[in-house]
């Protein structure tokens, strides 16, 4: 484990990109872990809370959370540059090796080990989906409410196959309207 | 193979991607729906196991839209799914941002996540059958997905090594 730096009040491009670069090319598995390891413990660019905050707010909007979160940290410490830079570091990696690994699948996808290891695989991502869906649901909010939003969206794209955009048009507003009332 | 539109791919991407509120995950039964079903562009093994490879590859979850988009039409389909991936983090994001810093306490904010986290579930729920009903053709596929969702319960594994379990057994022959 490498010390971490002194307190940056000024953060360079090149190091948004390096540190973004950094958090994405380690984040097997994810890079929610990562990211904070990144920012809060060896940059020290947030505190703890800061980076709790900036995720919730990232959660909140559109897109993967940890994207959002990489463009916010850009843009505070160098403006639009920073957003951009912190951004090529973080999906441009990336990028590359599933591009890589396209290719690889389709020269090599067809033969019957690569067809049966990824069978394997396929599987078990799927219950890795599925674990995050159990999480999620255990730690939900009690009360009718949750769950009939949460079986009405899965009905509609999941079961119906409706566009997502319709259901999402139909169910949020009135989601959103009763999480307000229950709030006041 | 039908022919590719990518400007229509682009649209109905940049089109998902703002509705996308808890991640890439829960607009996958829709890329589903557009590339397998109603486009039939790719069968929905191969939409699973791209799913997979993008999973084993270091970085975000969402670059299983990247790799729909090169198997789809290469360099032009990588960049027709995933640019429009970049609008809503680079308006939207900066946009609240900046409100957020005014008003940090504004209950409007809470409101929106409390109410659209159970549709997100929800849509997770439906992105994780489709995957089941891809990949899982008999009882032994569906015996490995639930010991996966028992294991990362019980244990803090890195994932990498539940996908490597599962690909081993798919080489022994157990899936």
């Amino acid at each position: 484990m490498e010390q971490s730096e002194s307190p940056a009040p000024c953060v360079s491009r090149l190091a948004l990109f390096l540190t973004f670069s950094r958090i994405t090319l380690s984040g097997f598995g994810g890079v929610m872990f990562w990211a904070r390891r990144g920012l809060v413990e060896r940059q020290r660019w947030l505190t703890d809370k800061e980076f709790v905050d900036l995720l919730t707010l990232g959660q909140l909007l559109p897109g993967p959370n940890v994207l959002n979160l990489t463009v916010m940290v850009g843009y505070r410490f160098a403006g639009w540059t920073g957003a951009a830079v912190s951004v090529a570091g973080f999906l441009g990696w990336p990028c590359l090796v599933v591009i890589g690994m396209g290719v690889l699948y389709q020269h090599y996808g067809a033969l019957p080990q690569v067809q049966q290891a990824l069978a394997g695989m396929s599987t078990v991502a799927a219950g890795l989906l599925l674990a995050t869906v159990v999480k999620l649901v255990l730690v939900l909010p009690r009360g009718w409410r949750p769950w009939l939003f949460g079986l009405l969206a899965f009905g509609g794209v999941g079961v119906m196959r409706w566009p997502l955009l319709w259901v999402m048009g139909a169910l949020a507003p009135f989601a959103v309207a009763a999480a307000w009332k229950e709030q006041e | 193979m039908e022919r590719l539109d990518l400007g229509a791919l682009f649209v109905h991407f940049l089109a998902l991607w703002f509705v996308a509120v808890g991640g890439p995950s829960t607009i996958l039964p829709d890329i589903h729906r557009y590339v397998v079903e109603v486009n039939q562009l790719m069968t929905s093994t191969q939409f699973a196991e791209i799913y997979t490879l993008a999973q084993v590859a270091p970085g975000p979850n969402v670059m299983y839209v990247t790799l729909i988009g090169w198997q789809l039409a290469g360099w032009a389909g990588a960049a027709a799914t995933t640019i429009p991936l970049l609008v809503p983090a680079t308006t939207l994001t900066l946009l609240v941002g900046h409100l957020n810093e005014r008003y940090p306490n504004a209950s409007i904010g809470r409101a929106i996540r409390r109410g659209l986290t159970p549709i997100t579930i929800g849509l997770m729920f439906a992105s994780a059958t489709i995957l089941m009903r891809a990949v899982n053709h008999d009882w032994r596929g569906y015996l490995i997905t639930l010991l996966t969702v028992a294991l990362v319960l019980r244990k803090p594994w890195n994932p990498l090594w539940l996908l490597a379990g599962g690909a081993l057994a798919g080489i022994l022959g157990l899936v």
